[in-house]
């Protein structure tokens, strides 16, 4: 079943600000990170996946249901957190989120009890009863978190949950996401202006920047596309070159280096025998894993 | 619950496949949220403070009226004579209350997690309002309930409590319409912000400065602005139509400087329905903006 499905989306608000342009991209249950810069749309399709917003244009579908139309079944099996601050200071964490269990249709006892469950789940212990007011960032992110698992959803959607932690907090939210994606059985859409940070914990990756799809593909295709080879010989670099060109492998040249696309384990064999072959001394022969941040970094500095 | 053994073990996440619950429970579970908050139940004891003040006042208002018609058996105000009574003290406790529904929400960010759950946009706004026309009525309504019972013991025969029964009933209609317009117009009003102190203020004004209008426009030369003059305020409005449907249950002394309506005593009842309905429309459109934020 595909979780989330868009097809030419398009939200222009009154204003004649468009948020988001002919937006198309089909996504799988699992961790789905959702980057792009502050403004790029990201909170809009939030908004439309909840049906806070309706579409100007273009089809929406989220479990298999159209938000614009059934709003209610769909926001019955989405939890949502919030980019912002959302917690009201007097109230206790137990409290608000027993309270917010129920709003959600939890009967009165399973709603508390499923309220200690999600504030353990995410690391609250006994502090849970006391006012929210006084707890620190990292905590108050835990809270909102907890509010959108109370009531089991199958999708949460996270408006940028690592916002205003230090980087262990980071680390330690990341780590809970990726715990829910993976152990709970919940899909998980998380939001992000920073790709280093989703790129570690997510299945898929969807960029998106001024409203506009730059790509959506699992990572694991992100990153093993571009597995390339580095060689450095201590001389002959240039025999080598033009001795792997004549066997059809498109090399690259990064300084004293020559880059050649890994294709499969016979560019290995080829490299080495073309090394052999002119008795070149071989100083170093390694794969270089590609981050998806390189895929992007050209389109976004040029943003930027 | 004492554990057997102080071992903790971690049985990890459990879906939920029980039951949820339809959009009635979910509205009920709200509205019944909204009066505990009015009284300051399941709140820090500073929040109760001010609710049980005024609820205490109005209770030994009450006991003493009884007293009094019990030692001397005359009745010193009617049921519907106590609502009117209490105006002053019902604008403060509006005052206080409707913010404390309303204001706190706005200024706390929660919205967003009521609107991104089930509940349709519409019901946040009219489970709020429906807590406070409650608690406003709970607030009239019982300690005319315990006169009543004070009423009916000291009475002669069934006979006796019948017409004291007669007499309530429409006390606590009327308690009811001061609820539902009071409550209408406070809510609409601390809706407007999200800073409590001003949502206060701006009830206690709207319900307080528009009473100098009344005193201006009844002393006109003109008859016709005379028996007009109540509509210029959410209290004299009230009073209006309590004069025109009640009659003699709220004028028990002719000489006691009651407005004279004329003959205009159903265009009051039209003006609180349009109030009130007027204050329910803006109040729907104002959270179906905010929703969307």
């Amino acid at each position: 079943m595909t979780l989330i499905a868009t097809e030419s989306l398009t939200k222009v608000y009154g204003g004649g600000v468009t948020a988001l342009a002919d937006l198309t991209v089909a996504v799988e249950p699992g961790i789905v990170g959702l980057v792009g810069a502050n403004g790029a749309g990201k909170s809009t399709l939030i908004k439309l996946l909840l049906g806070l917003l309706t579409p100007t244009g273009g089809r929406i579908r989220v479990l298999g249901l159209d938000p614009s139309t059934d709003a209610a079944a769909v926001r019955a099996r989405v939890g949502y957190m919030p980019e912002h601050d959302c917690l009201p200071p007097d109230l206790s964490a137990a409290e608000l989120v027993t309270h917010l269990g129920r709003m959600s249709g939890l009967p009165r006892t399973v709603a508390r009890e499923r309220a200690s469950e999600a504030l353990r789940h995410v690391g609250l212990h006994e502090e849970r009863h006391r006012p929210v007011g006084g707890y620190s960032t990292g905590m108050k992110q835990r809270v909102k978190l907890a509010q959108a698992l109370v009531h089991d959803p199958d999708l949460l959607l996270l408006d940028e949950p690592t916002n205003g932690l230090d980087p262990a907090g980071r680390d330690a939210m990341l780590a809970l996401v990726h715990r829910i994606g993976t152990e709970f059985g919940i899909s998980v859409l998380v939001c992000s202006h920073l790709l280093g940070e989703v790129e570690r914990i997510c299945d898929t990756l969807v960029a998106i920047e001024g409203g506009r799809l730059l790509r959506a593909d699992h990572i694991a295709a992100m990153t093993s596309a571009t597995d390339v080879l580095a060689v450095e010989v201590s001389e002959g670099t240039e025999a080598l070159a033009a001795r792997l060109a004549a066997l059809d492998l498109p090399v690259g040249r990064e300084g004293r280096l020559l880059l050649v696309p890994l294709a499969d384990q016979a560019t290995y064999d080829l490299i080495l025998g073309a090394v052999a072959d002119l008795d070149l001394p071989l100083h170093r022969l390694d794969q270089r894993r590609h981050r998806v941040a390189e895929l992007f970094a050209r389109r976004e500095s040029s943003h930027a | 619950m004492p554990e057997p053994t102080g071992v903790i073990h971690d049985i990890g996440y459990q879906r939920y496949t029980g039951p949820r619950l339809g959009r009635r429970h979910v509205f009920g579970a709200l509205y019944l949220h909204g009066v505990r908050t009015t009284f300051g139940l399941g709140r820090s004891a500073k929040a109760k403070i001010f609710p049980w003040l005024v609820v205490g006042i109005v209770l030994t208002v009450a006991a003493a009226v009884t007293a009094i018609r019990a030692q001397i058996g005359e009745a010193v105000m009617t049921y519907a004579q106590f609502a009117d009574s209490m105006s002053w003290l019902v604008i403060f406790f509006v005052a206080v209350a409707a913010p404390e529904l309303v204001s706190r929400d706005l200024r706390s960010g929660v919205l967003p997690l009521y609107f991104s759950r089930p509940l349709p946009r519409a019901d946040y706004p009219l489970a709020k309002l429906l807590a406070l026309v409650t608690a406003l009525w709970l607030l009239l309504g019982a300690p005319q309930l315990m006169m009543f019972l004070g009423a009916a013991f000291t009475a002669d025969g069934m006979r006796g409590v019948w017409d004291e029964l007669l007499d309530l009933l429409p006390g606590l209609l009327y308690a009811g319409l001061w609820a539902v317009v009071f409550a209408s117009v406070g809510l609409l009003i601390a809706s407007l912000t999200g800073k409590r102190a001003f949502a206060a203020g701006g009830i206690v004004a709207v319900f307080l400065m528009t009473t100098p209008i009344v005193g201006i426009l009844s002393v006109l030369p003109s008859q016709t602005a005379n028996q007009l003059a109540g509509l210029a305020s959410p209290s004299t409005l009230v009073q209006g139509v309590g004069i025109w449907t009640l009659g003699d249950l709220l004028i028990t002394d002719p000489d006691a400087g009651i407005p004279d309506l004329g003959s205009f005593g159903p265009v009051y009842a039209l003006a609180a329905v349009v109030l009130v309905a007027g204050c329910v429309a803006l109040l729907l459109a104002r959270y179906r903006k905010v929703a969307a934020r």
